[in-house]
């Protein structure tokens, strides 16, 4: 039953292995989740989800995989003792509910129906106004408006409802395909990080202070080095203006995100698609131009460069002399973008247009093959690629 | 003694953090927790400790720690220094390794809580050097050629802040929990057990302003539990009536003592802009 679950979440895209699945198997031989099957949800998702972006996934495949617990919990309920669930009345009800259950023929009447019905129920069930289930009528189950209520798989805390939690999905949101915020942006960026020590030495080597003392004889020999700094650097052309302006909000994040990661980041602008020239102040873009060509010059091939633009706008744009809907344009953006990728052999693009519209857009897919299939989308996952693509 | 981990009477743990720690206990695999910030991550293995009343250490991370000084440190240099003082100490080596933190653990008579607080802030490769060291809680000491083995498998209580992806081989041999920011009705509970003889008013006013600042879109830093309990200790110093909070005076755009929890600038801008133009709407 756990094997076929097992692969029922691989296929799912939760990366579990064999050893998480033995873990959960030795856990369950300690008799740790027998008990009801919210405590063997929470423990399976303990030993074989191992970061809250997977939860959502696992929801899912828990749901489709244990479609029939609910017959379990019947057998559950089945077993239960009934001075168990009165206990569990003393606590739910008021004294004037408890009147009301008297006035409709009494607790043991209640428990004897519950008893019927639950042996009479064998699948799962919502609404409606007899069955155990959820947001019904029916006496039995949660989230209903009988005041007879009567809740069944839980254990503790009657504030909460009786909805199977895999059923919430309250972890939807943290799954990696959807859009950042700066932070997460930031902590991606961060795997970009290269170490180098360089600038002045001002902190004492050990392990060469104690090579050198030895090698005198002895006598200390004191060395230094330099600190440990990220020495990674960046050229980052950004698109701006007209079809952009839909994701200026993420395009900014990623920028604040990426000035404040690298020391080395140089940025500048371009309109669509890159030309002669570009620009590093927006507002001053038609006085204050930099040739593309002088940028090649000024930054090494050990720069990384990153374009960030959604490449949708007319071919002709990209293939021909005068396209540029800006300006005359003497060389087509496609010469300019070759050029700029024969200088810098890491680059990459960022597109935040969503994946699924890219096909449907020339220019993108004519982009994307003059970057040889490199551009990813802006999302976590997108920058994960984008940075195995970088180092 | 008790076995079962339920909470403490400071500490309030949602059944799925209760079950997530006692197999962890029972099958005595590291831990690993993340959440927000302020959700009591880093408490929690002080807490498991004092429930199941066992010998507590922490271990702090910076960016700077390196998996072997949790292990052992060789203190190179004041044996350099003995030995050019001519100190007769320098003869045995073992005068000069310091035991760390997973040391000590490995050492206690009885079964102890260790924390590995923040582990997400060290170098990408400590985990990984941890690996052997979790899986059999062993270690070699190069210096003094011998192992060293646990008397009894610490708890292993690990956090994290997601500032970095933990390899897949490390997560292997965790447990792992998110704890989730807590809903309503659990936040009353941790407030209850802090401020136990709390006015019902001020509690409730209380809360409803602090759900209503995380709801603000926007925010760069969402206030938390912590931030949370730090103001309500503040409005009952202070000894604030409900009445200031609930929002009804013009002149008070954002409740008293915001401080403990809005952490910068902006936010305190972005809220009061957005309250003020709420009211503009309601007139």
């Amino acid at each position: 039953m756990l094997v076929k679950f097992f692969f029922l979440l691989r296929k799912n895209g939760v990366p579990v292995s064999i050893t998480e699945l033995l873990t959960l198997l030795e856990a369950l031989r300690a008799g740790l989740g027998d008990v009801s099957a919210e405590r063997f949800y929470y423990l399976a998702r303990t030993c074989l989800v191992k970061d809250e972006r997977f939860y959502d996934r696992y929801d899912r495949a828990f749901a489709a995989h244990f479609k029939g617990v609910e017959d379990l919990f019947a057998v559950l309920a089945r077993q239960l003792p009934d001075d168990w669930l009165a206990k569990l009345t003393v606590r739910d009800f008021t004294d004037a509910e408890k009147a009301e259950i008297e006035a409709l023929g009494g607790w043991d009447k209640l428990m004897e129906t519950l008893k019927k019905r639950l042996e009479e129920q064998k699948e799962r069930h919502q609404g409606g106004s007899k069955w155990i289930g959820t947001a019904g009528t029916s006496p039995f189950g949660a989230h209903g408006f009988n005041p007879e209520g009567v809740r069944i798989g839980q254990e503790d805390g009657r504030n909460r409802s009786a909805v199977k939690v895999w059923d919430r999905r309250e972890f939807a949101n943290l799954d990696d395909k959807v859009e950042l915020g700066t932070r997460n942006i930031k902590i991606a960026l961060r795997r970009l990080r290269k170490f180098a020590r360089q600038g002045a030495p001002d902190e004492l080597a050990l392990a060469d202070t104690i090579d050198a003392t030895a090698r005198s004889g002895g006598w200390l020999d004191i060395k230094m080095q330099a600190e440990r700094r990220n020495v990674i650097k960046i050229l980052l052309l950004l698109d701006i203006g007209g079809s952009m302006d839909d994701h200026v909000k993420t395009c900014e994040e990623l920028f604040s995100a990426a000035r404040s990661e690298f020391k080395h980041l140089e940025h500048y602008y371009f309109h669509n698609f890159v030309y002669e020239a570009l620009w590093k102040d927006n507002r001053r873009r038609f006085s204050e131009h930099i040739g593309t060509a002088e940028v090649i010059r000024t930054y090494g091939p050990d720069y990384k460069l990153i374009f960030v633009g959604d490449a949708t706008m007319s071919p002709y744009e990209i293939t021909h002399a005068g396209g540029s809907v800006e300006h005359w344009n003497p060389e087509p953006g496609s010469v300019w973008l070759q050029r700029l990728i024969n200088q810098y052999p890491k680059f990459a693009w960022i597109n935040p247009q969503p994946q699924s519209r890219w096909r449907q857009t020339a220019s993108i897919d004519m982009t994307r093959e003059m970057l040889e299939g490199r551009m990813y989308p802006l999302t976590l996952a997108g920058l994960d690629q984008l940075i195995d693509e970088l180092t | 003694m008790t076995t079962e981990f339920r909470g403490t009477e400071r500490y309030i743990a949602t059944p799925e953090l209760m079950a997530a720690v006692n197999a962890a206990v029972v099958l005595s695999r590291p831990l690993l927790i993340k959440g927000e910030p302020g959700t009591g991550k880093t408490l929690l293995a002080n807490e498991i400790a004092r429930a199941l009343e066992k010998p507590f250490f922490e271990w702090h991370i910076k960016s700077t720690t390196k998996a072997l000084q949790g292990l052992y440190e060789y203190d190179a240099v004041s044996r350099l220094r003995d030995s050019q003082l001519g100190d007769l100490r320098v003869k045995d080596i073992r005068n000069y390794i310091l035991k760390g933190n997973l040391w000590e653990a490995f050492d206690c008579d009885t079964q102890p809580v260790l924390l590995i607080d923040e582990i997400d802030k060290a170098d990408i490769e400590f985990p990984n050097d941890l690996l052997r060291e979790l899986d059999r809680m062993e270690f070699y000491v190069y210096e003094t050629r011998e192992t060293v083995r646990a008397k009894h498998r610490p708890i292993i209580v690990i956090t994290s802040n997601n500032e970095k992806e933990l390899p897949d081989a490390f997560l292997r041999r965790c447990f792992f929990h998110y704890i989730r920011f807590p809903d309503a009705a659990t936040m009353t509970q941790i407030v209850d057990v802090h401020f136990p003889d709390l006015k019902r008013e001020l509690l409730h006013e209380a809360l409803t302003t602090f759900f209503k600042i995380r709801e603000t879109p926007g925010l760069k830093k969402k206030p938390t539990t912590s931030e949370l309990l730090d103001w309500i200790k503040l409005l009952v110093t202070e000894d604030i009536p409900p009445e200031v909070l609930r929002s009804d005076d013009p002149k008070k755009l954002i409740p008293p003592l915001y401080g403990a929890l809005l952490k910068n600038e902006q936010d305190v801008h972005l809220f009061e802009q957005l309250v003020f133009l709420n009211r503009r709407n309601a007139r």
